[in-house]
């Protein structure tokens, strides 16, 4: 046990957390969003995610900028970001459009009972995790040098880069815009309808069909954004990068409450900050170990999540 | 030509017959109602109407289209609105959100939505006094008429109610009825499944008596009361 080096880096072990919550959180919205519909965890979409991870890095190779090049200048950065987050967003929304096709739309044509859908999914997930690696391989690939960490302002003594802002603003965002769109828009209070009483929805005239598609297309979206700003604060992917991240993020749409918006964004910063503190305490072997024991107490003492249900509003 | 017929129907649950060749019709301007004990088959006729539960034989027509396949959502554009049997609202939505949703498939509800909310809260003053609070959180007879007032947001063509006086004060059946006439003389068509078969047959113009998923005898709703068997099984009359 480290308290000295916990307490002397907590603002510093804090900032870092945050901005690694907030990639946990947007991927978190996925699993929430098809939960909130279709009460099913899609496994798959770690590998959604992955598919924004690795599109990020074409668009960056496509237009030329390496991991060995220099730094672009500001506006080329700017442009680039804008590319390769829609690249990457619409990337990984489409997979994530495909896997509800193929693997859970005739599934549920079929009444199949629930266990079937996990094995599709976690089918789903491996095919798509070999498929990578056969076109990619199987080793680490690095994202282009696109942004140099430099500090721009310190808070309790803790430096906060520019790439942590970016990473945090772009998140948050990202999640107020889903946010509004659920609550405000018509498609958005059919979402909700779904989630709250699919019958009840049918006989409003909500297109289940078509929500649920939306649900995945929106989670999907979100995972690729995120990968985006995984890669900017990590540098490298994998083709299996998507292991451990799915299962944090998991984690953190558990913690905050499946199946509540507001809920994966608690989750994902709670989760970043409990590994930062934790991995400070306890050395960094710990660190992914600190998920799962969240993940653990909280499906065993409160299922519900933080936010649970109380947040009826806020329900997806 | 009846604007709603049902031929031969039969729905079955698994291996559970639920629902056996029933033929029903109901006419443009009517009322119908279906009545029969818990486990008759209502609700069940009721989800096939609207989609809900798929259906192992025979046919539905609405206005002369066979809709026997078409997709729920499909069926609530064409003019067919049911409010469900218990707790059909969306729990985490405000009243007038549930109110809202039940304008969801009109393409011109920025238009009549104001005045259709208006029918509704003058039908029911008490879903204007809760309009901001949860829909999950209204008493069952609350809710009950949130169903119902919902359903009306859609200005349907054909009305399903599957119970509507389930859970009301003998007071408030009492005004669900009148108001079931009022917005039947307005022009809307409805099929009342009902336990309340004194009422119901009170206010129908026919009747259909469903027992163990098969009808046993149809009539115009004054005719069935007089009936001296279904006066003694469903009126409690001996
Ligand atoms: N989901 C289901 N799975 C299996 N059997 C069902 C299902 N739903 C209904 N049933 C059975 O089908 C039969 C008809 O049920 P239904 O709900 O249509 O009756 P009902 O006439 O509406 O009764 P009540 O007046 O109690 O509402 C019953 O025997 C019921 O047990
Ligand atoms: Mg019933």
């Amino acid at each position: 046990m480290n308290i000295d080096f916990l307490i002397d880096n907590f603002a510093d072990l804090s900032v870092t957390g945050l901005a690694q919550g907030a990639i946990y959180a947007l991927v978190a919205l996925g699993y929430t969003l098809v939960y909130g519909v279709l009460r099913l965890i899609n496994f798959a979409h770690s590998e959604v995610f992955v598919t924004g991870t690795f599109a990020t890095i074409l668009t960056l190779r496509g237009i030329g900028i390496g991991p060995d090049d220099p730094v672009p200048s500001l506006l080329m950065v700017l442009l680039t970001l804008v590319l390769a987050s829609i690249v990457a967003a619409l990337s990984s929304g489409a997979v994530a459009l495909l896997v509800e096709r193929v693997a859970y739309r005739p599934l549920r044509r079929r009444n199949a009972p629930p266990l079937v859908f996990l094995i599709s999914a976690v089918g789903a997930s491996l095919v798509l995790m070999e498929i990578y690696a056969l076109f990619l391989g199987r080793d680490n690939v690095r994202v282009g040098n696109l942004i140099k960490p430099r500090t721009q302002f310190t808070v309790f003594g803790a430096d906060v880069t520019n790439r942590q802002i970016l990473i945090v603003v772009s998140a948050v965002l990202m999640m107020v815009v889903l946010d509004s769109f659920i609550s405000r828009t018509r498609l958005g209070r059919g979402v909700r309808a779904v989630s709250q009483n699919p019958d009840a929805a049918a006989l409003m005239g909500v297109n289940k069909d078509r929500v649920i598609a939306l649900t995945f297309l929106l989670g999907g979206l979100m995972a690729g954004v995120a990968a985006v700003l995984y890669d900017l604060n990590f540098g490298v992917t994998k083709f299996s990068a998507g292991f451990l991240i799915g299962l944090k993020a998991f984690t953190a749409a558990v913690l905050g409450g499946i199946g509540n918006l507001r809920g994966a964004l608690l989750g994902g910063l709670l989760l970043g900050l409990a590994e930062n503190w934790g991995q400070a305490l306890l050395g960094s072997a710990w660190r992914d170990v600190i998920a799962f024991v969240f993940l653990i107490v909280v499906l065993m003492f409160r299922p519900t999540g933080i936010l649970g249900e109380s947040l009826g509003r806020a329900r997806v | 030509m009846a604007l709603l017929e049902i031929t031969d129907l039969s729905v079955h649950y698994g291996r559970v017959r639920a629902v056996h060749e029933v033929s029903l019709t109901v006419a443009e301007g009517e009322i119908v109602t279906l009545i029969g004990a818990n486990g008759a088959g209502k609700t069940t006729t009721m989800r096939a109407l609207s989609g809900l539960q798929p259906v192992s034989s025979g046919r539905i027509h609405f206005d002369g289209e066979d809709i026997t396949h078409l997709r729920a959502d499909l069926r609530v554009i064409r003019g067919i609105s049911q409010a469900p049997e218990g707790r059909g609202i969306f729990p985490g939505m405000s009243v007038r959100d549930n109110l809202d949703m039940g304008a969801y498939a009109r393409r011109d509800r920025h238009l009549t939505r104001a005045a259709d909310l208006e029918r509704v809260f003058t039908l029911f003053p008490r879903l204007k006094e809760r309009s901001r609070q949860a829909g999950g959180t209204l008493s069952g007879g609350e809710q009950q008429m949130l169903t119902i007032g919902r359903a009306l947001m859609a200005r349907p063509r054909l009305l399903l109610l599957d119970e509507p006086s389930m859970g009301l004060a003998p007071m408030l059946i009492g005004q669900i009825f009148e108001i079931l006439q009022e917005i039947n003389e307005q022009g809307t068509t409805i099929l009342l499944v009902e336990q309340n078969a004194h009422r119901a047959l009170s206010v129908a113009d026919r009747a259909y008596i469903l027992e163990t998923g098969s009808i046993v005898a149809t009539g115009t709703g004054s005719a069935l009361l007089d009936d001296p068997s279904v006066r003694a099984a469903y009126l409690g009359v001996a």
